[in-house]
């Protein structure tokens, strides 16, 4: 076991990686994504809307399935790691885009329309008086999805991405011993999650109203 | 780069329906698993004696801090070595179940210790007994409260099913798995695998929503 352990901490830190990097990319998507759903143009919000349906409406097994396998089809070859962070972003932003708006609705009507009436415009109300006061709301939601991408990350181990789950399919082939692999890969696992777990718990309390 | 040509899926077509029936199957019977044992673990974590509730407090933790697929390895591959060799499609329905029982757990756990004490003590005072206060007061109040997340979570294993696919159990990936190899059409047969789970998706929300109209009418 000790002789593969360190294996397991480079796939440990590949896992991190892919979750940070699709994070990234999630919550761009989803800031997007939240906006066209919110807009005054009618074909935004379409889009907005058909994003947020179809990948929340599908698995996240498929979506990179379509993207690594099928992507060759229409021109689109990717690397595993790089459909990897694209597929799960994608996906995870769908789920985030949620989160954003619900946060933003969440703000009462009050605190827009009472900015609107001293002067300030549409854009002005959302950049400071609206989206401040959101940005509490959505640390919570947020955190959720970044535990469930960080374990969905595992999913691209059916796309040769050597991660932590692959890495460990990997060693029970050689070593037969299916219980302590899997003891340590979710050892790895649990550590990460319960680290975001406290980094949202110290987020939350960071800008927490006292 | 070729063209598509979505033509391809229709001698194929039974095969991909004869996979949603199975996904189907497994959605409804794990979900079922997953309600009766979310029901189980957040009696025994509220009012059972320490020797049982702190192994289930620790089951959860576990199974809420790692992923499905993990967890779905350990118990078709790693309970062989165990010697407990489950087939298949029943490590699939038992660990979906499970991964969702922890989480309903957690959501009805709250649910119980939401209702009003107020309901217990006036079951009591009528001349119910303490488990009979629980099973005929409080839970069912309890689950009528959580019932959206809990059908949130039933829609969540619709979708994560599509990973017993890797266990070799045969539902909608697997059989679009099956046709890709025979024609090297991945685009094709995944985007209508895709069209398949949102249908499905679709008719699960609109069931769950039904369902929860009722609840709040009866109410």
């Amino acid at each position: 076991m000790s002789r593969v352990f360190p294996f397991f901490v480079e796939a440990a830190l590949v896992t991190l990686e892919l979750t940070v990097l699709a994070l990234v990319l999630g919550l761009a998507a989803a800031a997007l994504a939240a906006a066209a759903k919110m807009s005054r143009s009618a074909i935004l919000r379409t889009i907005g809307t058909a994003y947020v349906s179809l990948f929340r409406g599908t698995p996240c097994l498929i979506q990179l399935f379509v993207l690594y396998f099928g992507g060759p089809q229409i021109g689109i070859n990717l690397e595993p790691f790089a459909a990897g962070v694209i597929g799960l972003g994608l996906n995870i932003g769908a789920y985030m885009a949620e989160s954003i708006r619900g946060a933003v609705m969440a703000v009462d009507r009050g605190q827009t329309e009472a900015a609107r009436t001293i002067g300030f415009s549409r854009f002005q109300t959302l950049r400071k008086v609206v989206l401040p006061q959101a940005a509490r709301l959505m640390i919570r939601p947020l955190g959720v999805n970044t535990v469930a991408l960080l374990k969905g990350s595992a999913l691209v181990s059916t796309i040769s991405v050597v991660e932590l789950t692959y890495t460990a399919q990997r060693f029970i082939g050689s070593t037969y011993k299916p219980f302590e692999i899997f003891g340590v890969a979710a050892l790895l696992y649990m550590i990460m999650v319960y680290a975001i777990a406290r980094i949202v718990d110290m987020l939350d309390k960071r800008f927490a109203i006292v | 780069m070729q063209g598509l040509d979505f033509s391809v899926v229709v001698p194929y077509w039974d095969l991909l329906v004869t996979g949603a029936w199975w996904t189907s199957v497994l959605t409804v019977s794990a979900g079922a698993l997953s309600f009766v044992f979310g029901i189980l673990f957040a009696v025994v974590v509220l009012y059972a004696p320490a020797v049982l509730a702190y192994p289930v407090r620790a089951f959860m933790w576990v199974f809420m801090g790692t992923p499905l697929l993990l967890q779905l390895f350990l118990i078709y591959f790693g309970l062989v070595q165990i010697g407990i060799d489950i087939p298949a499609l029943a490590a699939g329905i038992i660990g979906l179940g499970l991964h969702f029982a922890v989480y309903n757990a957690d959501i009805i756990r709250a649910g119980i210790v939401a209702v009003d004490t107020g309901q217990t003590e006036g079951a009591r005072s009528i001349g119910f007994g303490k488990w009979q206060a629980l099973r005929y007061v409080v839970i069912p109040q309890a689950i009528r409260n959580t019932a959206p997340p809990i059908g949130g979570n039933l829609i969540a294993l619709l979708k994560e099913s599509s990973i017993v696919s890797v266990i070799g159990i045969a539902e909608l990936v697997h059989s679009a798995q099956l046709a890709i190899s025979e024609t090297f059409r991945p685009f094709e047969f995944y985007i209508t695998a895709a069209a398949l789970y949102y249908i499905l998706n679709l008719v699960l929300e609109a069931a769950l929503h039904r369902f929860e109209r009722h609840v709040e009418v009866s109410r």
